[in-house]
This record gives structure tokens, C-alpha cells and sequence, in this order.
């Protein structure tokens, strides 16, 4: 009884700041939003007892994703009038598209033909802890999956540093290395030249 | 558990793995002007695993059926690695002219060969998103190569937004199928919807999973992306995009439809006959209306896309062989049409228009000939590669209660020989305006396995039977 009491409640608060992420003004609230609803979907796991998942999202994500992505929209000062174009015009359509979508989606599958399906048993449960049962899974029966999700990180980087790696002109840098290899007579030309008398002042 | 056998099993993969870091690595040590060096090794690499895939060791299948090493799976991954080198030898040239000789487009498409390769021999829903993100990731960054192009980097946005929204689609999709079959096994899940009784989630899974596939394939009406990626996209990552992952969209369709949906055939064989008829009419008629070459292909590949789908509509080997057998035609004829594209450019000029071909006859006679044939083999004229395609799908759905399909689709491809055949009239009739185009600066062995590419066309069309004999046995069928 608790535990549906509080799935409602955090399902509640994720839908609604779920909303507010693509409504609210602010890309810096919306972020704020977004935390928020990482957040709850992480409350939901974990009372759907994954808590490695649930700890998972918010350090991964809370903790890491999110807060450079704040820091990039704080950077970028992104004017809100231009995101906001055509958000009012095409709500209708919108709201149409999705409340069809919803309404088909109901019909057809319906919630009852969601919970006459028997769920698998839990085999964390046999495990002990969902933690070790995961750990092990993975390095077990998923360690192909494991592996390609592994080269898909590789990839990314590849590409992350091919897109963004690249040689500016009209940049001044440093070069140290030219710089300790200097020589003295670079730096300081001394002129050989006659000596000359004080001159006393007097024009002549 | 994992054992030995697992590893030999996936030998052609894991030295694929080993050798893209070496390659990695080596790049790193080059100068500029010894990036050749990474062209050969790529092109060495592919010839190896080749080697690899065609030797019989191993299981069938490897890490607990994640993994499956069949005839189907061999077939495909020969003609991508194939497809794959011939690619690799187009563009060598074109990527030298614009200062895009960099070793990370060979490492790149080398990881989008190791995603097909992982796709097609697929035997989980994870593995199969996984490939597929493998291969989709690596031709994102592959189409933003050239940065300072405005188009490239349009065309790399929108192919990557809709591409992530293509792979939601099949995730929500193959969630609904986890939910109904309790199991992400493909065997498991066809022995689920082969006996249940409730099919109202699976077949809510299944509407997303083709509406993945669909888009993956570019089939209408989810081919938007199609016509401006492969324009906006360098020439040379457009023959690579627009060849090999033809053969692992093939792959993964076979792989979900029929290996775990086969159970609920009736259905998805329903929309892939509507995705058919409507990529067919969209592709050809929207095809006239280009004056750009590379999206007039774009649009040919989508009434392509058409006449695969024919193929896997009836859910018989015989189609599916068929269907095989059109995507490896395919995926050559559009290496060399590309290719053919990639020889008259040359550094500040993109032979990307139709007129740009104007009177080629005269000015390339060989080259021109050589582009009639790819037109002729696209267009589907006897005795060339591309008919015989188009003749074995044909036959495959006319068949009592789909013979309306093979008759759409033998009307489509008539209307369809128009834009082709416009090409070759471009090249043989119009006399050649302003600036006479010759062929661009292209090395040696390029001219050469274009010119093999194009003529064994001709001669895969006069002896089709061998590799159709190959798709037949792979999914065993006895002749």
C-alpha cells in the first residue's frame, strides 16, 4: 500500500516536471526540471528495488551529465524568443497528434494487456542482492553486449575529437619548444658604433 | 559460460576489433603524406576478415545464441566487406583533392563494417540495437566529415536527429516485445509469438519495431532524411552510406521479421507491402523531378527499398532469397553509380549536377559507356545485374493473393527506366556546355576496379545463377 502510494506520488512529480522541462522560459529552470525528473525516475527504480540503476542515473546523470549541461547552456545565453518560435502555433496540432496517439495506444494494447502477461522472475532476487546479480550478468551473459556497447564509446570519442579537433588560423599560441631553443643574438643586437663627445647642450 | 569456442566462433569480428585499434594506432604515427599506408592496411584488413568469415570454424551460434554464425550471416558479410574495400578504393582520390585524406574516415567506416557485421549475425534484440547504433553512430560522424561545408553539417544534424528518433522507435518497440515474450532471445520470442494466444502487445511492439526498420531502410513514408543526406553528405562518405548498410538493413529486417516475428507474418507482411507500393511510387516519381544526380539516387535508392520489401512480403525463402539477392545487386550497382560520380570530380567541383554530364559520350567515351551500364543496371534493362534482381523479387510475389504487388512493381520500374535513361541521353545526345568536364585527377587503381565494377555488372547479370544458387542455399532452399 506505501509502496503504491509513493510509485503514484513520484509518478506524479516526474510527468509534471517532465512538462516543465519543454514548457517553462528558462533553459536554465528546464535543465532544472530535467534534473529533477532523472531524479524521480531514479526514486521509481529504485522502489522497484534496482538500486544499482537507481544510484546509477543519479550519479551518472544528476551528478555528471547535468551539470554540464547547465554549464553549457549558461555559456551559450541562448535568447528565448527564438526557441520559443512556433511552440504556440503548432501546440494544437500537437495536442491532437498525441491525444489520438494515446487514445490508439489504449485501445489496442490497453492496461490489462499489460498485466495479463506473467513478468519473468526476478533472478536478482536468487542472487541476493540486485547489485552482484548485475555485475555478474553482465560480464556472463551479456558480455558481447557489454563489449559492442564498449566500442560504441570508443566510436563516439573518435568522433567527438575528429569534429571538434581542428587547426585555427590567426591564433597566437605559445611554442615553448622554439622558445627555450632561443639564441642570444635573436633576442639582442648590440651596434658597434664611434664614441661620441657628451654634447654640452648648446645648439650649434 | 564463455569458452574458446565462443571466441573462434566471432574470429572475424574480433580480429576486425584488433585490427581498427591497430590501425588507430599507426595513423597516429603518420605523416600527411604517408595516409596511404592507411588506405592499404583498411583495404588488407577487410581482404583478411573476409578470409575469415568465409573459413568454417566455430558454433552456430556463440555466447549463449547473442551471437549467430549462419549461411545468411557469411552471405552478407562478404558482400559488405567487399562493397566495403570497393568504397574504400573511390574514394582515396576525392577525400585527396578536399583535405579530407585523414585516417579517421577509414577507422570510422571501419567500425560502421564491424556494426553490420554484429547487426547481421545478430541473435538478441540487444545485439541487434547495438549494431546498429555501432553502424548509425559511425556515419553520423561520418557525414559531418567535412565541417566547414554548411550542407554537410545540416545533412549530419538531421540524419542524426531522425536517426535517434528512428532508434526510439525500435527500442519502445522492442520493449513491448521484452514485456510480452519475457525474453530478449530471438529464438525464445518466435516460439512466444508463434503459440500465444494474447497478441495485442507484441503486435504493438511489432507496428514500432517495422516503423524502425522502415526508417533505418529509408523506406517512404520515413525516408525524408534520405534525398539530403546523401546530397549534403562528402561524395565519398555518400557511396558509403548509400552501399553496404543496404546489405545490413537486409540483415536486421531478415533477423527481427522473420527469425523472431515469424509468428505474426500475417501482419507485418501487410505493412511491408504498403511501405513497398508507397517507397516505390514516391521514389520513382519524386526521382524525375531531380537536377542533381546524388538526390535523384537518393530518391532511386528509396523505390529500391520498394522492391527489397517486395521480396520479404511474403515471408517465403524463396523471397527472402530473392530479396538478398537484390540487396547485393543493389548495394554494387550504387558503389559504382557513386564511384562514377566520385572520377569526374575533382578538387572545387562536385560532378553532382545531371548536366554536369553532358555530352560525356564524346569527352569520356569509355567513362560514359561505363555510367549507361550502372544506368541500364539500375533501371533494370535485360541482360544486366540489376534485372535479374528485379526479376527474381518479382517472381517471388506473384503468387496467388500478392500478384497485385508484381504488378505495381513491374509498373513503377518502367516509369522508373525514365530518370535513367534521361542520364544516358544527358550523356550521349546533349552537346557538352561551357567548360568541357574531363575526368578528374583520379589515380590508377581506381579507374581500373571502377571499370571492373561497372563491366562485372554485365557479366554477374549474363551468369547470375552461381550467386543466387549462394542466396538460395543460405536460406535452404535445394534447386
Amino acid at each position: 500500500m506505501t509502496q503504491q502510494i509513493l510509485f503514484y506520488a513520484f509518478a506524479a512529480v516526474l510527468v509534471a516536471s517532465a512538462l516543465a522541462v519543454i514548457t517553462v522560459k528558462n533553459s536554465v529552470h528546464a535543465a532544472l526540471c530535467l534534473v529533477l525528473t532523472f531524479f524521480t525516475a531514479a526514486s521509481i527504480w529504485i522502489l522497484a528495488e534496482a538500486e544499482f540503476l537507481g544510484l546509477a542515473l543519479i550519479v551518472v546523470y544528476v551528478g555528471a551529465v547535468m551539470v554540464l549541461f547547465l554549464f553549457v547552456v549558461m555559456m551559450l545565453d541562448i535568447k528565448e524568443e527564438a526557441v520559443r518560435e512556433g511552440f504556440i502555433r503548432f501546440l494544437p496540432v500537437g495536442v491532437v497528434v498525441a491525444v489520438v496517439m494515446l487514445a490508439e495506444m489504449l485501445s489496442l494494447i490497453g492496461v490489462r494487456a499489460l498485466q495479463a502477461v506473467p513478468l519473468p522472475e526476478n533472478p536478482a532476487l536468487a542472487a541476493g542482492s540486485n547489485t552482484s546479480w548485475l555485475g555478474k550478468a553482465l560480464f556472463t551473459q551479456f558480455l558481447l553486449p557489454f563489449e559492442v556497447a564498449a566500442l560504441i564509446l570508443t566510436v563516439a570519442l573518435i568522433a567527438a575529437v575528429t569534429l571538434t579537433l581542428r587547426k585555427r588560423g590567426g591564433v597566437r599560441s605559445q611554442k615553448p619548444g622554439q622558445q627555450v631553443l632561443v639564441q642570444r643574438d635573436e633576442r639582442l643586437r648590440v651596434v658597434k658604433m664611434a664614441s661620441e663627445a657628451p654634447s654640452t647642450g648648446e645648439s650649434p | 559460460m564463455i569458452s574458446l569456442t565462443d571466441i573462434l566462433t566471432l574470429l572475424p569480428e574480433s580480429f576486425l576489433t584488433l585490427a581498427i585499434c591497430a590501425l588507430l594506432l599507426i595513423d597516429l604515427f603518420l605523416k600527411p603524406a604517408q595516409r596511404s599506408v592507411t588506405h592499404y592496411l583498411a583495404i588488407i584488413v577487410l581482404a583478411v576478415t573476409g578470409w575469415l568469415v568465409l573459413q568454417h570454424f566455430g558454433e552456430p551460434t556463440a555466447f549463449g545464441g547473442m551471437f549467430v554464425r549462419d549461411g545468411i550471416a557469411a552471405v552478407l558479410k562478404v558482400f559488405v566487406l567487399l562493397t566495403t574495400a570497393l568504397v574504400f578504393v573511390y574514394a582515396r582520390p576525392y577525400l585527396r583533392d578536399r583535405s579530407l585524406f585523414v585516417g579517421e574516415y577509414y577507422v570510422l567506416c571501419l567500425f560502421a563494417v564491424l556494426g553490420m557485421m554484429l547487426l547481421v549475425s545478430a541473435g538478441n534484440l540487444v545485439m541487434i540495437y547495438l549494431g546498429l547504433e555501432l553502424l548509425a553512430l559511425s556515419s553520423y560522424a561520418l557525414v559531418a566529415l567535412n565541417r566547414d561545408s554548411p550542407l554537410s553539417s545540416e545533412a549530419a544534424m538531421k540524419y542524426f536527429v531522425l536517426g535517434a528518433l528512428a532508434s526510439g522507435m525500435l527500442l519502445y518497440g522492442m520493449s513491448m516485445i521484452y514485456g510480452a515474450a519475457g525474453s530478449l532471445d530471438l529464438n525464445t520470442i518466435h516460439a512466444v509469438a508463434a503459440t500465444s494466444t494474447q497478441r495485442g502487445l507484441l503486435l504493438f511492439g511489432v507496428v514500432f519495431v517495422v516503423v524502425g526498420i522502415a526508417f533505418k531502410f529509408g523506406a517512404a513514408p520515413f525516408h525524408m532524411w534520405l534525398p539530403d543526406v546523401y546530397q549534403g553528405a562528402p561524395t565519398a562518405v555518400t557511396v558509403f552510406i548509400g552501399s553496404a548498410p543496404k546489405l545490413a538493413a537486409f540483415g536486421m529486417a531478415y533477423r527481427l521479421l522473420e527469425s523472431g516475428l515469424d509468428g505474426l507474418g500475417g501482419y507485418w507482411q501487410l505493412m511491408l507491402a504498403l511501405l513497398a507500393v508507397l517507397s516505390l511510387a514516391i521514389g520513382n516519381i519524386a526521382a524525375i523531378m531531380q537536377s542533381n544526380l546524388k538526390r535523384m539516387l537518393a530518391y532511386s535508392t528509396i523505390s529500391h527499398v520498394g522492391f527489397l520489401f517486395l521480396g520479404l512480403v511474403n515471408g517465403q525463402p524463396e523471397g527472402y532469397a530473392a530479396a538478398m539477392f537484390y540487396a547485393i545487386s543493389y548495394a554494387l550497382t550504387a558503389a559504382a553509380a557513386f564511384g562514377i560520380i566520385l572520377l569526374l570530380s575533382r578538387a572545387g567541383f562536385e560532378a553532382e549536377e545531371i548536366s554536369d554530364y553532358k555530352g560525356l559520350g564524346q569527352r569520356a567515351p569509355w567513362y560514359a559507356f561505363l555510367m549507361a551500364l550502372i544506368m541500364f543496371s539500375l533501371a533494370g534493362v535485360p541482360p544486366l545485374f540489376g534485372f535479374f534482381g528485379k526479376l527474381l523479387v518479382l517472381k517471388a510475389v506473384a503468387v496467388p493473393g500478392t500478384l497485385w504487388l508484381a504488378v505495381v512493381g513491374a509498373v513503377f520500374a518502367i516509369i522508373g527506366i525514365y530518370y535513367y535513361l534521361r542520364v544516358v541521353k544527358v550523356m550521349y545526345f546533349d552537346e557538352p556546355d561551357g567548360e568541357a568536364v574531363i575526368a578528374g585527377p583520379a589515380d590508377a587503381p581506381m579507374r581500373a576496379v571502377l571499370s571492373v565494377n561497372a563491366l562485372a555488372l554485365l557479366v554477374l547479370g549474363l551468369t547470375w545463377g552461381p550467386l543466387y544458387g549462394w542466396c538460395a542455399q543460405a536460406f535452404g532452399i535445394v534447386r
